[in-house]
């Protein structure tokens, strides 16, 4: 903690030093208070030449060690961090890194999810606030092997065929104009490295007022758990509209009323 | 290999805890690199040709150790193994009786069946070179509930379940003595892998009825009241009821994890970790009861 506190500091001194015009010399890429052996192509891939720094109000929580290697539950958060724009959600050791990307536009910059880990991998969450500047915060989690490779249960069982897509949700309102909304679908969320079976995962979940108003939107990648179950806080009191599709072209919809 | 075993010794010392009854106690700890996962208790009864053994550790040389430990308390040979239940640290020491009859439980044997491998692979990353040669092997035979007569001892075996599909109980009727496996936990935080609370409530409302002198937990120091029943039952009640308040009350399963636990259960060990373990394998059923379909 001491550590990431200090590597912040270095990163909140040498972006002070270096923003706005000085953007150019973006390849002096801060040092990873995690301390990842693939943080540089990780920030080239995901971030590119934008401006960042390494952010403690950017928290990735999840248990220190994987208890279930396809379901490894993460809450990202940004107590403290406004204008939020663009969350990125990744493991930088993972086969396929990219986990989620979410915008919340009338949301808190929140989201609770499951995913499914390879090996023992830095997750990151990196949020792009509204002055372009990335905030990048994570943790270490510990996994001794095999989440992306493995099958999906219900890929086995044949049960998603008869149910896929199927939407069951809630919303618990918060205080006057927040509302969380908690998600589960049904869906292999099928990775592609497992032999045989090919990649299959829904890949866009919209959130919207009644009105037809974006509150919200969400892409999700291979990593995703089988039967995502996700978490967000959304600035809105009433019915949420949910429209989502896979990289299939099937869509599916539901109303969520309080 | 003189050398490995030196360095691999459980120093496993027979505890008399009621006439002809003893206990190896484990630590009240994860598996790790120094406790070589001897975290459980396991014991055993003399009779007058026949020793039982109820459980036999978590690795080969684990189950050679208990039975030079045996050998040096008493000459009569060990004829019985029972197994209580499927988790790793109870039974695979059971390839050092090959010439004894090892029963389970038929839920405990087809779990074993199923996944023994992949229990017995993950204890060889936690526990390292302890391991070596260990395998996991079916029980021989089957545990019929009822009395059984062993050695001159009279036992009655009970079968049950909740903190795993087939869970067994040894009763010695003689000593009054009560083998509980891992239904019963002493100031050490339950584990729940393969958990159904429901059950394991009920399993301990049965043990409240037997009439025993000595109780001996899967885990934690051996007791002679009713204690360690209540704390593992205050603590799974209240394990129950707060994934369902929380899941209730929309929370996500990390904010579950993160919640602190009571105080009177901060004082179990691995408290921490397996509060969060349990998370992991309860909260995901839990809270689709409250998320109603679209």
């Amino acid at each position: 903690m001491s550590r990431a506190r200090a590597a912040l500091l270095v990163c909140a001194l040498w972006c002070a030093g270096s923003l706005p015009a000085h953007a150019a010399t973006a390849v002096d890429t801060p040092v990873d208070p995690l301390n990842s052996p693939s943080w540089q192509y990780m920030r080239q891939r995901f971030l590119g030449k934008d401006p960042m720094v390494f952010d403690a109000r950017v928290q990735v929580q999840m248990p220190s060690a994987a208890e279930d290697q396809m379901q490894v539950p993460v809450h990202v958060s940004a107590p403290g961090l406004t204008d939020v724009v663009d969350v990125l959600v990744f493991a930088d050791l993972n086969p396929l890194p990219k986990i989620l990307r979410y915008q919340p536009t009338s949301a808190a910059p929140d989201i609770g999810f499951r995913f499914k880990v390879e090996q023992s991998t830095p997750v990151r969450a990196a949020m792009r606030t509204r002055d372009g500047v990335w905030h990048v915060g994570g943790a270490w989690l510990r996994a001794s092997g095999g989440g992306c490779t493995a099958p999906s249960v219900g890929t086995g069982q044949g049960f998603w065929q008869d149910r896929l897509g199927e939407i069951s949700a809630r919303l618990w309102p918060q205080q006057p104009g927040l509302e969380r909304l908690r998600l589960r679908m049904i869906h292999p969320m099928d990775t592609g490295l497992a032999a045989g079976i090919p990649v299959f995962h829904i890949d866009r979940i919209d959130m919207r007022a009644s009105d037809g108003r974006l509150l919200a939107s969400l892409q999700t990648y291979e990593p995703v758990s089988e039967n995502p179950v996700i978490s967000v806080d959304l600035q809105h009191s009433g019915p949420v509209r949910i429209d989502a599709h896979d990289i299939q072209g099937n869509r599916f919809a539901a109303t969520v009323t309080p | 290999m003189a050398v490995a075993h030196a360095a691999n010794d459980y120093r496993l010392g027979a505890q008399a805890v009621a006439d002809g009854v003893y206990v190896f106690s484990g630590r009240n700890e994860h598996f790790t690199r120094d406790n070589g996962g001897n975290i459980v208790n396991t014991g055993f009864i003399v009779g007058t040709d026949a020793v039982i053994v109820i459980d036999t550790g978590p690795s080969l040389q684990y189950g050679e150790q208990q039975r030079k430990a045996i050998a040096a308390i008493t000459r009569v040979p060990v004829r019985q193994v029972y197994v209580t239940h499927q988790h790793p640290d109870h039974y695979l020491g059971d390839a050092a009786y090959a010439d004894a009859s090892i029963a389970a439980l038929p839920a405990t044997i087809s779990a074993i069946q199923t996944q023994g491998n992949a229990l017995a692979d993950n204890l060889y990353r936690l526990v390292g070179g302890w391991m070596a040669g260990t395998q996991s092997q079916s029980p021989t035979s089957t545990a019929t509930p009822g009395v059984v007569e062993i050695g001159g001892r009279k036992l009655r075996l009970i079968g049950t379940a909740g903190h795993t599909a087939g869970d067994l109980m040894v009763y010695d009727e003689a000593s009054r003595t009560l083998f509980a496996g891992d239904l019963v936990f002493h100031d050490r935080a339950p584990t729940t892998p393969n958990a159904d609370l429901l059950q394991w409530l009920n399993a301990l409302d049965q043990i409240r009825q037997i009439d025993f002198k000595v109780l001996v937990p899967g885990h934690g120091a051996v007791v002679r009241d009713a204690s360690a029943i209540e704390q593992t039952r205050d603590y799974l009640q209240w394990l129950s009821t707060s994934l369902h308040t929380a899941a209730e009350q929309g929370r996500d399963m990390v904010e579950v994890m993160n919640q602190p636990l009571p105080e009177r259960f901060q004082k179990l060990a691995v408290h921490d970790e397996e509060y969060r373990r349990s998370v992991s394998h309860l909260y995901p059923a839990i809270e689709l009861t409250t998320l109603p379909r679209r």
